[in-house]
């Protein structure tokens, strides 16, 4: 069973290597971490057995064995292993990891504001129901959920529940190769921004409000990730699941 | 007229003052045009024809003084016209062999005497006279007509106000539209005459070259130039005979002439006076003028032509092909580039001019010539194919290329596809439309400024960029050719395509859906396909993504409407990936992807039957459909209900079925039976194509019965009542026509009445209709019930009007209906009554052999009911002549028809002896060798029935016709046996045929034949063995007694 595991690991992490190249201390690092999972797996089953019950209770798309599975990855993830399992959180370096890893994002920023997406009641850090209910969307999401997600990682910033002009600009600002002046290319991003605008402001109030969002998707499916990569690519999402699930498939 | 003469006419280049006029195809089509002025200006002004011109046109003429005859006064050497001037000068003067005319009149009656010798008389006199125009007018006349506007005229009309000014005044309007026809017309003239450059007759050289050499096999033994050096514009001629344009000097050895000098100039390929002693050229013309090297030796070499037409059949065809090519123009210029270079002295314009001409034409030559290479050696088609590949390559990376590159690809793609897929179905909208490309600054409308700003970002940006980029661009009306032209004007095309090669998904489904789009546009698929599109596309049907199959599906569907990208599709291998998309929809238990883009099963069978069905217009693609096994998936995806997969469906079966192979796996896949059930959709488009697939198919009878048994019958009567849609009334009727060759279909037609309704659709329905109509009718005909519904619904005057249509397919049906007609005595009398007789026969002069032999065939029937036949015939005036030269046919079918004829006409005694006037015994005679049971029946009858005349009997034997017939009695067929007794027995009744039949064994076959149960044979075998022993009796008496 560990050789295998090894290469599916294996396998996935490279696959990861090779989207960032560039940062190979982190990779082992995580390498690391990810090797606990069978150390971990010795947990406390009761407390487990628990954890499980209740977040099954709010996140429906996992069964339960899956769910258990996505907990003890948690705790693999997490630094401190000695931690009681309801009381450990993941830290956005971590998780950041985790999805450039994992599922093979790149943008430093929207892995943050993935990160708050995630964090649902924003301590900076995210709980082992609020990996699993995100994870939920990730992998099993309905398109109105990633819809719903997809907006909350844009508008993160405003309260007020749009995306501002300010929003897009600064979401859109790398989006065009640096072969311009910066000048040139600040202007060509606002342009960017205006056409964005024009597609998918629908009421005209220069910013996007989530009916906007909604109706702009719902006409064209590839403005889900309109303002970068939020959701990982069906491909990561297979990987992650053999790699999450892995347990369950092996033991049935 | 001044003007065309001066510019046009081509005189000939040696000497001064006399010089002679060339005779040129195009000095020809002038003469003409100027003798049909002058022949018809007697009757179209008689007004004016009386004028009389300043001075006289005067030249040496061929004609003879004898030749004219009322209104001259003719003596020995002299002729005077009677008509004269106020001052009693005779208009015309002959005093031989000088001739002078003074007016348009005169010069009218002349041309009419002169007859034959027109053109050469109207020569000599333009020779002569070298600028008419002044003659007619006066000097001063021709001199203010060159700045004459209409204001001018009629100033002058006013001031002078004398009926003679106001007549040149017309006269000079007259002169003025000829010279405008004159130069129009000599333009049309100029625009198809083909201009030879030193490029061009270049590559024919060397290609030439590569194929002499010792050998039978090779096309000629030798070729070289005179001289060696070639002048920096590629000509080889010396300065001074380039100025003429000559272009170079070739010696030619061809295998089985001698050394022929051959000038190549830019008119065209001519052999000169061969080389002098002294080593110089001849350069004086000796023949006629040929379009380039390979048609001249071909004219000077049979050798040259075998072989050539050996090692590349297809040579002139494509040659011919590629002049007709819209891209003529730009050769054009170039040659005239050239003409202008040549005497030039600038030496840099010259230069300058020589480059940019070189590479035109080294595009357009290379068609023959690649051609031709890739006919004589597959190795070298290889190569040629590797070139294309390597071009396509060369393209998308650097979208800047010039067009010129771009078109030297698709040329050499589109030869070698014609070769590759030596299809001869494909048909419509191969040919290239005009390709204009938006002049730039010329009003570009907002979108193409929007646009060119969104491709930007799709060249600069990251895929965040690129996705809104082609989001933006997509919300652009697509569909309408400024956008379409815009996107791939500011080179969105190469960014478009060069994004379906990369791995974001999302970027390939924007980019996708944007081609899909703009595909629609003719000029743009074949840039796609110029751009390398297709093959990026092909890759993609594999990738896991269903919406991005599809996607790629349905802009293959729209690209491969052309054969180039067709055949680029199946050259990919896109065929076989494509017929594997229709298995899609039975893989049900494939693990659901969690992607968001995705489309389901059955969509993405309905792309691949779509791009299927595109494809499936070449021949050689509907072959790769059916080995990649297609037939049976198409079979499966039949039997869902969605129309809009059906229809991709239905619609790709159809277009195969004029496949032999396919329709064989039709009837066998079970495939009618579903056809028969989406008759009764409720979809026109899918009713449409399941009646076309039927009416290809039914040409097998299985298949008609099954179309039968599977109730397909009832449905099509009913279509045939909703006649606004065209399209499916001409498949409906079509499916009909074939359906109806079974009886037991007309039976069922009959019950529906259908009969009625096809009647009633003989008026006011376009020909692709009526020729179905019509062919149904004449199956339907066959039998007697139908002929009287067919009478009584006043079937028989519509399709007796149609007779003198000119659509071939149609002429067939209708003649092959109204004799079926004909064959009852009730309708035949309205046959007559319409004349329709007589159009059947006039259209035995229709060109087309299956029209002649249809319209002879229903001949016969209509001979032999009508009520006084024998006088109807006659009463056609040239008629039995006419008859019996087509026995001078080559067409089997043809001459069978016409035989048949002959036996109803020579029915008649009357009309015999007329038929036996015009020779119809030896013309029968020389009939008799053939294997062919069809014609031999009825040239048997013929023969038989023509023998009642004269000696006609004897007339057969001595044109030897006699022993061939014998041996028709070894033939298989009953119907040739009984008309051959026949014709024997009749041709027994002389001494002479006895022994030649009796020589050639015809006892012991007539023996045989009279044991058979057809009485007819029996009793004519009999009779004619009773004729050859009778003859031997008396002559064995006669040695004894």
């Amino acid at each position: 069973m560990l050789p295998s595991s090894h290469s599916v690991l294996g396998m996935t992490l490279s696959t990861g290597t090779n989207s960032s190249p560039g940062r190979p201390g982190v990779e082992l690092r995580y390498l690391r971490s990810l090797l606990c999972v069978e150390a971990t797996f010795n947990m406390d089953p009761k407390a487990l057995g628990k954890l499980v019950e209740s977040i099954s209770k709010t996140v429906k798309s996992f069964k339960k064995s899956e769910v258990e599975s996505l907990i003890i990855l948690f705790h693999s993830l997490v630094e401190k292993p000695d931690v009681r399992l309801d009381n450990a959180r993941l830290d956005r370096s971590t998780f950041r990891m985790v999805l450039h890893g994992l599922f093979g994002m790149t943008d430093d920023k929207l892995m943050n504001r993935v990160f708050f997406a995630f964090d649902k009641d924003s301590d900076n850090c995210i709980s082992v129901s609020e990996w699993v209910k995100g994870l939920s969307v990730f992998l099993r999401g309905t398109f109105e959920e990633k819809l719903k997600f997809c907006f909350e990682v844009y508008y993160l910033n405003g309260d007020d529940g749009y995306i501002s002009r300010e929003e897009i600009f600064d979401m859109l600002k790398n989006s065009l190769h640096q072969q311009l002046s910066e000048e040139e290319t600040d202007e060509g991003i606002k342009e960017l921004v205006e056409i964005t605008l024009k597609k998918m402001d629908y009421d005209n109030d220069g910013k996007i409000s989530f009916a906007d969002f909604e109706k702009a998707v719902k006409e064209e499916r590839l403005l889900l990730e309109v303002f970068g990569q939020c959701l990982p690519e069906a491909k990561n999402c297979l990987d992650f699941e053999t790699l999450a699930f892995k347990h369950i498939l092996n033991s049935v | 007229m001044g003007v065309a003469l001066a510019r046009l006419v081509q005189w000939t280049a040696t000497g001064y003052g006399t010089r002679a006029l060339e005779i040129t195809p195009l000095n020809e089509v002038i003469l003409k045009e100027i003798i049909m002025f002058a022949e018809s200006f007697i009757y179209k002004h008689p007004q004016e024809a009386k004028y009389v011109f300043v001075e006289p046109l005067e030249w040496k003429t061929d004609l003879e003084p004898t030749a004219f005859e009322s209104g001259y006064v003719v003596s020995a050497t002299t002729v005077k016209s009677e008509e004269s001037d106020e001052n009693g000068q005779p208009l015309l003067f002959l005093s031989v062999p000088q001739i002078k005319v003074r007016s348009f009149g005169q010069l009218s009656c002349l041309l009419l005497i002169a007859k034959d010798t027109k053109l050469k008389e109207a020569q000599a006199c333009i020779e002569a006279n070298r600028n008419p125009v002044a003659k007619i007018l006066g000097l001063d006349y021709n001199t203010m007509k060159e700045e004459s506007s209409v204001l001018n005229i009629l100033d002058k009309i006013t001031k002078d106000d004398d009926t003679e000014s106001e007549m040149k005044m017309k006269i000079g309007i007259l002169l003025k539209q000829l010279d405008v026809h004159l130069l129009n017309h000599s333009l049309k003239h100029i625009s198809l005459e083909i201009r030879l450059n030193p490029a061009a007759v270049k590559n024919d050289i060397e290609l030439l070259k590569r194929f002499s050499g010792k050998g039978e096999q090779t096309v000629l033994e030798s070729i070289k130039y005179t001289s060696d050096y070639e002048y920096s514009n590629g000509c080889r001629a010396p300065p001074w005979r380039q100025i003429l344009g000559e272009i170079c000097y070739v010696l030619v050895k061809p295998h089985d002439v001698e050394t022929l000098c051959i000038t190549c100039s830019e008119e065209g390929v001519f052999l000169n006076g061969g080389k002098t002693d002294d080593e110089e050229i001849n350069y004086e013309r000796k023949g006629v003028i040929y379009k380039d090297l390979v048609t001249c030796l071909k004219e000077k070499s049979a050798t040259f032509s075998a072989n050539m037409s050996k090692q590349q059949t297809r040579f002139n065809e494509e040659l011919q092909k590629g002049k007709n090519q819209p891209n003529e123009t730009p050769k054009k210029e170039a040659a005239s580039a050239l003409r202008k270079a040549i005497p030039g002295s600038d030496k840099s314009t010259l230069e300058k001019n020589k480059i940019n001409f070189g590479k035109n034409n080294m595009i357009k030559r290379l068609e023959p010539s690649l051609n031709w290479k890739t006919t004589v050696d597959s190795k070298e088609h290889r190569s040629s194919l590797h070139e294309e590949k390597h071009g396509g390559r060369l393209e998308k990376s650097a979208p800047s290329v010039s067009p010129g590159k771009a078109q030297l690809v698709r040329k050499s793609a589109e030869k070698v596809e014609e070769i590759v897929s030596e299809s001869s179905s494909e048909s419509e909208e191969d040919e290239e439309p005009p390709d204009h490309r938006q002049e730039a600054n010329a009003d570009l409308p907002s979108e193409y400024w929007q646009i060119q700003k969104l491709v930007k970002y799709l060249k600069g940006g990251n895929q965040t960029a690129t996705v809104i980029a082609l989001c933006s661009m997509k919300d652009f009306n697509l569909a309408q050719e400024t956008c379409q032209l815009a996107i791939r004007d500011v080179g969105g095309l190469e960014v478009l395509i060069n994004l379906l090669d990369t791995d974001e998904v999302k970027c390939k489904i924007g980019s996708l859906k944007i081609l899909k789009e703009i595909s629609h546009n003719p000029q743009i698929r074949r840039n796609i396909v110029d751009l390398g599109g297709l093959p990026i596309m092909v890759n993609i049907l594999d990738s896991p993504h269903k919406s991005l199959k599809c996607l790629a599906a349905e802009t293959i569907a729209n690209v491969a409407k052309f054969r180039r990208a067709r055949w680029a599709v199946r050259h990919h291998g896109g065929i076989t990936k494509l017929v594997a998309l229709l298995d899609c929809a039975q893989n049900s238990a494939e693990p659901a992807q969690s992607s968001l883009y995705d489309a389901r099963d059955v969509e993405v069978a309905r792309c691949g039957a779509l791009a299927l069905w595109s494809c499936s217009k070449s021949y050689a693609n509907k072959e790769a459909i059916r080995k990649a096994g297609g037939i049976p998936l198409l079979a499966r995806l039949l039997k869902t209900s969605h129309e809009n997969m059906l229809i991709p469906v239905v619609g790709t079966l159809q277009e195969c079925a004029s496949e032999e192979n396919y329709r064989a796996a039709i009837k066998a896949e079970r495939i009618i039976e579903n056809l028969v059930k989406n008759l009764n959709s409720e979809n026109e488009q899918l009713q449409e194509h399941c009646a076309m697939a039927i009416y290809q198919c039914a040409e097998d009878e299985e298949t008609r019965d099954l179309v039968r048994m599977h109730g397909g019958l009832k449905p099509l009567a009913s279509l045939l009542n909703n006649t606004d849609n065209k399209e499916r009334l001409a498949a409906v009727t079509g499916a009909i026509w074939k359906c109806s060759i079974s009886k037991e279909n007309v039976t069922k037609f009959r019950e529906y009445k259908a009969i009625e309704t096809l009647v009633g659709l003989l008026t006011d329905q376009p020909e692709e209709v009526l020729v179905n109509v019509v062919g149904a009718l004449g199956e339907c005909c066959q039998e007697y019930e139908n002929r009287v519904i067919v009478r009584k619904c006043g079937g028989i005057q519509p399709l007796v009007n149609l007779l003198v249509g000119i659509n071939q397919a149609l002429l067939v049906n209708v003649t092959k209906a109204v004799g079926a007609c004909a064959v009852e005595p009730e309708s035949m009398m309205i046959i007559d009554r319409l004349d329709g007789v007589r159009l059947l026969w006039s259209l035995l002069k229709n060109p087309h052999p299956d029209v002649k032999a249809s319209a002879a065939w229903a001949l016969c029937p209509c001979i032999q009911n009508a009520k006084d036949a024998g006088e109807m015939v006659r009463s056609f005036v040239g008629g039995l002549e006419l008859v019996v030269n087509l026995l001078k046919s080559d067409n089997k079918e043809v001459l069978a028809s016409v035989c048949a004829a002959i036996t109803n006409i020579a029915k008649d005694q009357e009309n015999l002896a007329v038929i036996t006037d015009h020779g119809v015994v030896p013309l029968l005679s020389k009939l008799a060798n053939t294997n062919n049971d069809k014609l031999r029946h009825h040239l048997a009858e013929a023969i038989s029935c023509c023998c009642m005349w004269g000696r006609n009997r004897v007339a057969f034997g001595e044109n030897k016709a006699v022993a061939p017939l014998v041996r028709y009695l070894k033939s298989n067929d009953a119907n040739v046996h009984r008309a051959t007794a026949q014709a024997l027995y009749q041709l027994s009744e002389d001494a002479d045929n006895c022994i030649t039949m009796h020589e050639n064994g015809a006892v012991k076959l007539l023996l045989h034949m009279v044991g058979s149960p057809d009485q007819d044979l029996q009793e004519a075998a009999a009779g004619c063995i009773s004729n050859i022993r009778r003859l031997a009796l008396a002559t064995e008496k006669a040695r004894y007694t």
